[in-house]
This record gives structure tokens, C-alpha cells and sequence, in this order.
């Protein structure tokens, strides 16, 4: 087959984020060994005999591995987002957030913190509202007699910065000692405070964003040519474009529920999966995957390891996205 | 096989071409000749089903297509639109395996199988070469040959195309020509637009003469379009001369200056 010569990046890239997986465990105030580690995640399938303090246990699987979990699925969710997008919208600027899925799952979330809603009532009300914003556009955009992404592009960012403004609108009313703070530090973007409950939460959304696009993963190349050319190539457009515009808004808005906005991943990671193996989705999309989590990863343990206050992750992934991109641009031969 | 009937066809309430009727068989090249603007694109793009009918109706076989599905369209009609290009860097063999998706089930990728029908579609073009270039780095010739590879993987018994010979140097022209020629030995029926009226002369089982909103069915170009069809057809004054090559004769238009 022919693209046998590019699976070995796929085996490779596997590797690297297992092994940044276990790293990561290791970074933090708390010092982790490597055999401690290793006891104590194997504890739970085999009768280790216990010789580790409680605190690890605590840590291991209470504090580091959900916000590596978290790191991975987040890192995951928008780096495939905008994989998809960029093929459906034919256009590799685009980034996850081209229909308001994050300008919504922001004004959810501002809007629950300023009627005190508690973490569960934050998440559940910003991805809801991710969802909305998403639909709305959807809806607003068939009605339009154009072309039908450009529909969809011209209303995402009309309704994207209505929800902008709401949110600013909230920002404005609320209480500055208290909410204005909690808003804003959500905005930024962190995974310091994500729990075992939230990965649960959101596990299943993203999930189920993913594994349709991977099904699918031949016909996104096609939907990538001129509407005219894909129909013509016998591909029902309009369906496949709503299932990809829900796998996406589900994966983006669970993934920003939890870790407030992260920007500039979802246009990095899908741009250098490109670099190294091709526009392909059957082998675009484990690529993005692996790469996404794992630079998630290695930028969350940059935002916990490197100084005793911890960076909020969203500044980070720009800090660190923006001038990679730069490099990307300056280095692609292929281009 | 394929039965146009009283097609009228246009965007929104203004229609641009009215009652057009013809008939195509396997084996036929059908023309489309007409000034710029005249309506071909609109009618081309009504046969391929990316346009409403404004009125009447397509048939193949017995069947209105009009409620057919774009895989089953698919698998009987290929369209080549008059630019194409591919903003992500497919290479040639990608393109070509696209023309595969109508065959593939709604979550499948292309089989190995898949793979050889498109392969053997570019061995036919004798471009094997382009297998691994990336498409939207090819010339504009590369590209239509590539396309026409992809029609051909299709395999479809129809293959519509908005002017092939626009933008190719000479010789790309006449191999374009040439393959086109070869699909319709096979048994494909070809409907192309072209400004060469030359191309209907020489190629062509039937020219559509398009104008002022009415479509002219000239049956055997090479011994019915005369001089003057074409004069009426491009407000120019052509003359159509005879060349004697060996036992065959070739027919040329001039411009008369």
C-alpha cells in the first residue's frame, strides 16, 4: 500500500508521547521516582506490596494523572478540530474556533461564574453554550443563499463576536474583588485545577467527536476539493459537513469546559502533522492526535515545572505557538 | 443513453439557456461551441446536477436523474470543471484515487484493489510519472491529465468537461485530444465546452451551437457545420478549408482578415 512508508512516523510519535507521558508524572513541587511511579501505577492492576507514603498515591493518581489525562485530551480535541476544519474550509489558517465554539463556551462560562454557579454548573453552562453558538451559526448559515462556506465563515464570526461581546458585557457588570478575577483567570486558560470528575465529564464528548472523523478519515480529504469537484466525485457534502461540524463542536466545547480557552494549538499542531507526513487524513489524523497531546503535554508541564506560580497554559500555548508557527512558515520547503 | 429534453437551465429566475434538447450515445463527442457568456458553463453545470433545472429534464437510460444521489451520479457521470486545484499538497495518485469514492462504503478508505484500477488509470495516460507529484504544483496540463486519470478511475459512462484545452500549450492540447478520443473508443460518451470549433470538426459526433439563450443541434459536424453556422455563431467572418493529407482531408477554420 502506498502510504506504508509514512506509518513508521505514526509508531515513532507513539512512542514519544508515551514516554512524555511518564515523564511528565515525574515534574512538580512533589518529587516522584521512576520505580515509585511505576509501583504505584501498576498497583492498581497487580498486588504490589505497598512500600510508598499515601501522599504519592494522592498525587499520582489525584493531582498528576488527571491533569495529564487532561493535557492529552484537550491537546487532542483542538488539534483534530482544526485538522478538520482546515480541510473542510479549505484553508489552512483556520482554527477550531472559525464557528464561535469557544467565544460560546467563554460566554457560558463567564456568565455562570457571575450568578455563582459552582464548577460543575461553570463547565456544564459553557459547554452548552459552546454547543449553541455553534448551532445558531449552523442554522443562521443554511438560510443564506451563498455558497454555503462561506455561509458558514461570515456567520461564525458574526455570532462569534456577539458571545465576545456578551462576555465582555458580563465582565463589565461583575463584581470586580471577587468575579471579574475568577472570569479572567478562566479566560487564560489552565489545567491546574481539573479532577479525576472532570476528565469523566469529558471523556465521552470527545469521544465521540473523534471516533466518527476517524471513521470517515478518506472522505475529509475529498471534502477538502471545490464543492463542485467533491460532489461531482460522488460525496454528499452537506451530510458529511454537519458531522463534521458536530464531532468538532463537541470536542472543542468539552475540551474548552474545562481548561477555559487555549489558543493557537489547533492551527500549530494540524499545520506541522502536514510538514511531516502529508495532507492525507488516513494518516493526517493519528499523526495530529499524537502530536497534539503530546505538545499539550509538554507545554503544561513547562506551565507547572518551570516557575513556583504556575503560568496560566493559554498564555504559554501562544507564547510558545505564535513565534513555532513563525518558524513553521519560514521553514516549510514544501511551500 | 443520455436524453436531454427541454432543458432550460440558469441561476435563480434567469434563465440563460432555454429548450435544449439532444441526444448522446457511447462512443459520442459531443461540443459545445458559443461566444463567452453564452450559457455553456450553465449548461454543463446543469448536466452534472450542481445546477437546478429550471425546467425539463435529463435522462439516462429511462431515469430522470433529478433525484438521483450525488454517489450514484457518481457513478455515471465525471465532471472536470474549467479550474481546479487543491489548496492542501494531494499528489497525483491521491487525486486520482478520489475518483474512487462513489465505489467506497460510507466509512471506508480505498482498497488495494482501489488502488491498482487507479493506478492503471494513470498507466493508460502514460502518466505514471505524476504518481508522486504534488498536485497543485503540477502545470496546467499535468493537472488535466491527471483529472481526466481521475474520470477514468471513475468509471463512469459519461465524462463532462468545461473547455480541457483552455490554458495547455499546443502539444498538451492535442494529447488531451487524443485521450479523449481513446475514452470515447472505449465506449464513454464525452460532452466537452470548447472555443475551437476545429476540435468539433475533426473530434466530434454532434456540436451544440449555443447563443442568444437556444442551443443548435448540428449532427455530424465534420460534413453539416458550415462556414456559415460559425459566422452566425461568432459575428466573425470564417471560412472552413480542406486540407488534403495523405488519403485523409482535414478540415481547418480561418479567419478571414
Amino acid at each position: 500500500m502506498i502510504k506504508t512508508k509514512k506509518k513508521h512516523y505514526v509508531y515513532i510519535f507513539t512512542i514519544i508521547l508515551i514516554l512524555v507521558f511518564f515523564i511528565s508524572f515525574g515534574i512538580g513541587r512533589y518529587p516522584v521516582n521512576v520505580v515509585q511511579l511505576l509501583k504505584v501505577l501498576l498497583s492498581k492492576f497487580f498486588p504490589i506490596d505497598k512500600d510508598w507514603p499515601d501522599t504519592i498515591n494522592t498525587i499520582v493518581f489525584q493531582v498528576r494523572l488527571p491533569r495529564i489525562i487532561g493535557a492529552m485530551l484537550v491537546g487532542t480535541s483542538l488539534s483534530l478540530s482544526g485538522a478538520v476544519y482546515q480541510g473542510m474550509f479549505k484553508n489552512p489558517l483556520v482554527s477550531p474556533d472559525i464557528l464561535g465554539v469557544s467565544s460560546g463556551a467563554a460566554f457560558g462560562a463567564a456568565l455562570a461564574i457571575y450568578l455563582s454557579f459552582n464548577t460543575v454548573g461553570i463547565q456544564i453552562t459553557s459547554f452548552i453554550f459552546g454547543l449553541i453558538a455553534v448551532g445558531l451559526v449552523y442554522l443562521i448559515s443554511t438560510k443564506i443563499k451563498e455558497d454555503p462556506i462561506i455561509s458558514l465563515v461570515i456567520t461564525g464570526v458574526l455570532v462569534g463576536s456577539i458571545f465576545t461581546a456578551l462576555t465582555s458585557l458580563i465582565k463589565y457588570l461583575a463584581d470586580t474583588d471577587d468575579k471579574l478575577p475568577t472570569i479572567t483567570f478562566w479566560l487564560m486558560g489552565s489545567l491546574a485545577s481539573i479532577s479525576p470528575r472532570d476528565i469523566k465529564a469529558i471523556v465521552l464528548p470527545i469521544l465521540l467527536g473523534i471516533i466518527p472523523l476517524f471513521i470517515l478519515r478518506w472522505r475529509l480529504n475529498v471534502l477538502s476539493l471545490e464543492e463542485g469537484e467533491a460532489k461531482t466525485l460522488g460525496l454528499n457534502t452537506a451530510r458529511l459537513r454537519i458531522i463534521v461540524i458536530m464531532c468538532s463542536t463537541l470536542m472543542t466545547a468539552a475540551s474548552v469546559s474545562v481548561s477555559g480557552m487555549i489558543g493557537w494549538i489547533g492551527l500549530v499542531i494540524p499545520h506541522l502533522s502536514r510538514m511531516i507526513v502529508g495532507p492525507d487524513y488516513r494518516i493526517l489524523l493519528p499523526t495530529t492526535l499524537l502530536l497534539g497531546s503530546t505538545y499539550l503535554l509538554l507545554i503544561d508541564n513547562i506551565a507547572r515545572g518551570l516557575t513556583t506560580v504556575e503560568i496560566p497554559l493559554g498564555i504559554l500555548t501562544s507564547l510558545v505557538g505564535a513565534p513555532f508557527f513563525i518558524i513553521l512558515l519560514l521553514t516549510n520547503k514544501r511551500s | 443513453m443520455l436524453y436531454v429534453k427541454d432543458l432550460s437551465c440558469g441561476y435563480k429566475d434567469k434563465p440563460i439557456v432555454e429548450k435544449v434538447s439532444f441526444n448522446g450515445k457511447p462512443g459520442d463527442i459531443i461540443c459545445l461551441l458559443g461566444p463567452n457568456g453564452s450559457g455553456k458553463s450553465t449548461l454543463i453545470k446543469t448536466l452534472v446536477g450542481l445546477l437546478e433545472p429550471m425546467e425539463g429534464s435529463v435522462y439516462i437510460g429511462d431515469e430522470n436523474i433529478k433525484t438521483w444521489t450525488w454517489n450514484r451520479r457518481a457513478k455515471t457521470i465525471s465532471y472536470i470543471p474549467q479550474t481546479f486545484s487543491s489548496t492542501f499538497q494531494y499528489t497525483g495518485l491521491d487525486i486520482v484515487l478520489m475518483g474512487r469514492t462513489s465505489y467506497l462504503g460510507f466509512g471506508s478508505s480505498p482498497t488495494e484493489e482501489d488502488e491498482r484500477i487507479a493506478l492503471e488509470a494513470m498507466e493508460m495516460l502514460k502518466i505514471l510519472n505524476l504518481k508522486d507529484k504534488i498536485y497543485s504544483k503540477m502545470s496546467g496540463g499535468e493537472r488535466q491529465l491527471v483529472k481526466i486519470a481521475q474520470a477514468i478511475a471513475q468509471q463512469s459512462k459519461i465524462i463532462i468537461m468545461d473547455e480541457p484545452t483552455n490554458n495547455l500549450d499546443f502539444g498538451n492540447q492535442i494529447t488531451t485530444l487524443n485521450y479523449l478520443n481513446k475514452c470515447a473508443d472505449r465506449g464513454m460518451m464525452v460532452i466537452m465546452a470548447t472555443h475551437f470549433p476545429e476540435q468539433a470538426l475533426s473530434f466530434g459526433t454532434k456540436a451544440l451551437l449555443v447563443k442568444n439563450g437556444g442551443v443548435e443541434v448540428v449532427e455530424e459536424p465534420e460534413k453539416n457545420l458550415k462556414d456559415v453556422d460559425l459566422k452566425k455563431l461568432y459575428d466573425v467572418d470564417v471560412e472552413i478549408v480542406e486540407l488534403r493529407r495523405k488519403d485523409k482531408i482535414v478540415k481547418m477554420c480561418l479567419p478571414v482578415y
